[in-house]
């Protein structure tokens, strides 16, 4: 299958050397395409210039939405499908609603989110993790670069890397079917092979 | 944004309360005394309030319709109300000022020992912003035993003579069935215990903070200590506050009773707590001080603010929904007394807005939360909405027709407040404004969220 080397890995062993480095690099207008660290690192979203997640509206979106069903829904049944008299209210009692819609409001914006969350980091069964090197879910910061998307040529961005403090500077690559996944090869191996990992097996 | 560069040696600061500050907090003062003044020529010359007298005499009828044959002869005394005068209104105001202020400062100092015992790093920055508001409960809690003295039989319906006396005129079979825990001695024996000891713990914890200032040997002791006394202070706050909800609100309306009054209390008096703090620390930094305090302190605070505001209006629904959809006449009677009022009925609907509707909308976004021209609106929209609230729980109860929300409510709530921050600023004064020895210092000061 055809290689195509398209990535530079920086390996970093501390944090803030890590971010000195985005920093600097991001300064000499290298495109760093991710960072991969074992744990959460503050102030690294803002070095890296990311935008805000666009997930606290659709949170919202999925919340208004589930405001709306809730009451949509309660006043058709309790209105109009099949009215009823409860504790001698109307049939439209909207205090008699809130206790619904607010746990269908929860509901919605909660699966709304859990959808949503799938959708914006792009996880599905069929997707192959792209691991760069596996010491990022161990003891190194792990910076990809992709050559592609940067005008620098590779060995300036080489020695950049290694300027800023990278422990060690490696090529990295994948093949077209690791960076896409393909759900019928996910469906034929759940065929055959049932649910295992081979499909998405780990290339480190 | 970066990294945050503090020099935690030198992060000690010294408050001085002077200047454009203390005028403005004796202005507002002032301007209470001048409101509060012309509210009671208002009410002694009578005006404003005969048109008011029709609507509301045909609520209490519906209501006494409503709830006739629940109370039976219990309710046909209850009458004794009838006489009013002006400064019946004038004692009212006192105490719902007296209790909305000290329940304030008691919620404030709560906080900082909820973050003791929490183990949280993130306020250390701003604990002594929570401390200080220890100042105001001996005053509030002398205030309230002297209106208590005054005005008892106004305020209260069970203080009245013979009220547990099965041969007197005003026999109240419910009243006399809760005359065990609501006797006068006994309501002043807990009110000036809570308050003595309410004060004591804060005197303890600020003893302990002041001490770690002065120690650089960089101990935890002073920390641990404070740890220990706070958990001791919240198991005596959990029982005292609720007590306290009871004798001091719930027992106007003496026939009523919620069980998660106290709860309803605390969120209210709570998010009150909050948003001053929160101003706090935003008119500390517009005057140069807290400097290490950032965006991200406030975003907590602002979070704080904005939780503590849907919890209580899940108790204030949670407390109208069974009491609606149960419809037990002498539990409606309560909501009868203020939603068939023409002057309760708009003051109940408007603190749902500025109680839950204003900061749930408005502190929704992050970016809300992070700016202080957000805060600050929200934090005074919270403060005034739930002055309101206790207004429309102590004055229906207390007032029946004859009260309203006007220039006394507004005057002596100003009066309290003018005192209240007199003497938060005043505390704050003596004493560093940052913790400096604390062990979680550090922490706070590279707070992210």
């Amino acid at each position: 299958m055809e290689k195509n080397t398209n990535y530079l890995v920086g390996v970093f062993g501390d944090e803030d050397i890590m971010i000195k480095a985005v920093k600097a690099l991001r300064k000499k207008g290298v495109n760093i395409y991710e960072v991969f660290t074992p744990y959460p690192v503050h102030f690294l979203e803002d070095a890296l210039g990311y935008k805000r997640s666009w997930m606290p509206k659709a949170a919202f979106g999925f919340g208004a939405l589930g405001t709306t069903c809730a009451i949509l829904l309660q006043s058709w049944i309790m209105g109009f499908e099949w009215p009823m008299i409860i504790g001698g209210k109307g049939f439209i009692a909207i205090p008699d609603f809130v206790p619904i819609t607010f746990e269908l409001t929860v509901l919605f914006s909660a699966f709304g989110m859990a959808g949503s969350f799938f959708v914006s980091q792009d996880l599905k069964p069929y997707k192959v993790p792209q691991i760069f090197d596996r010491r990022q879910s161990d003891d190194k910061h792990i910076m990809a670069i992709d050559l592609a998307a940067n005008k620098l040529s590779e060995d300036e961005i080489k020695a950049l890397l290694s300027e800023a403090g990278a422990e060690e500077v490696n090529n990295k690559s994948f093949t077209e079917k690791e960076k896409k996944g393909s759900f019928i090869d996910y469906v034929v191996d759940l065929f055959t092979n049932g649910v295992t990992d081979s499909a998405r097996e780990l290339k480190g | 944004m970066a990294h945050v560069d503090v020099d935690i040696k030198n992060i000690q600061e010294q408050f001085t309360f002077e200047g454009k500050l203390k005028k403005n907090v004796l202005l507002i003062g002032g301007i209470g005394v001048i409101l509060f003044v012309l509210g009671t020529i208002f009410l002694i010359m009578g005006g404003g309030h005969d048109d008011h007298h029709a609507a509301v005499e045909h609520a209490t009828e519906v209501a006494s319709v409503h709830s006739g044959d629940a109370h039976g002869d219990a309710h046909a005394s209850g009458e004794h109300h009838a006489e009013y005068h002006w400064w019946q209104r004038i004692i009212v105001d006192f105490w719902l000022s007296g209790v909305f202020f000290t329940g304030v400062a008691l919620l404030g100092f709560f906080f900082f020992a909820l973050q003791y015992v929490a183990n949280s790093g993130w306020p250390v920055l701003i604990k002594r912003i929570m401390l200080n508001f220890r100042h105001f409960i001996p005053v509030g809690g002398v205030v309230l035993l002297i209106t208590f003295l005054v005005g008892s039989h106004t305020i209260f319906h069970w203080t009245h003579d013979g009220i547990a006396d099965p041969n007197s005129p005003h026999f109240d079979a419910i009243i006399a069935g809760k005359v065990d825990f609501l006797n006068t001695p006994f309501f002043l024996f807990r009110l000036v215990l809570f308050v003595t000891v309410w004060t004591l713990f804060g005197m303890a914890l600020n003893k302990i903070s002041k001490a770690e200032d002065a120690d650089m040997s960089g101990t935890t002791k002073y920390f641990r200590k404070a740890q220990r006394i706070s958990v001791a202070f919240l198991i005596f706050f959990g029982i005292s506050e609720s007590v306290t909800s009871w004798d001091w609100i719930m027992s106007i309306d003496t026939h009523w009773y919620s069980t998660l009054f106290g709860w309803y209390l605390l969120a209210g008096w709570l998010v009150t707590a909050v948003a001053f703090m929160s101003l706090f620390v935003i008119i500390l930094q517009e005057m140069g001080y807290l400097k290490a305090v950032n965006e991200n302190h406030l975003h907590d605070l602002g979070k704080f603010l904005f939780g503590f505001s849907i919890f209580w209006s899940y108790l204030w629904f949670s407390q109208f929904l069974l009491i609606y959809y149960a419809n037990i006449p002498e539990e409606t009677i309560y909501f009868i007394e203020r939603l068939r009022s023409s002057t309760y009925a708009p003051l109940f609907f408007t603190i749902l807005i500025t109680n839950f509707i204003f900061p749930f909308f408005v502190l929704m976004t992050r970016d809300a939360k992070r700016k202080t021209m957000m805060m600050k609106i929200v934090a005074v929209v919270v403060i005034f909405g739930h002055f309101l609230e206790y207004a429309i729980l102590i004055i229906p109860g207390t007032l029946k027709e004859n009260g309203g929300f006007g220039l006394t409510e507004l005057g002596s709530g100003m009066i309290f407040l003018s005192i209240f921050l007199y003497l938060y600023f005043t505390g704050l004064s003596k004493g560093g404004l940052v913790p400096q020895n604390h062990p979680m210092l550090e922490e706070s000061v590279h707070h992210h969220t």
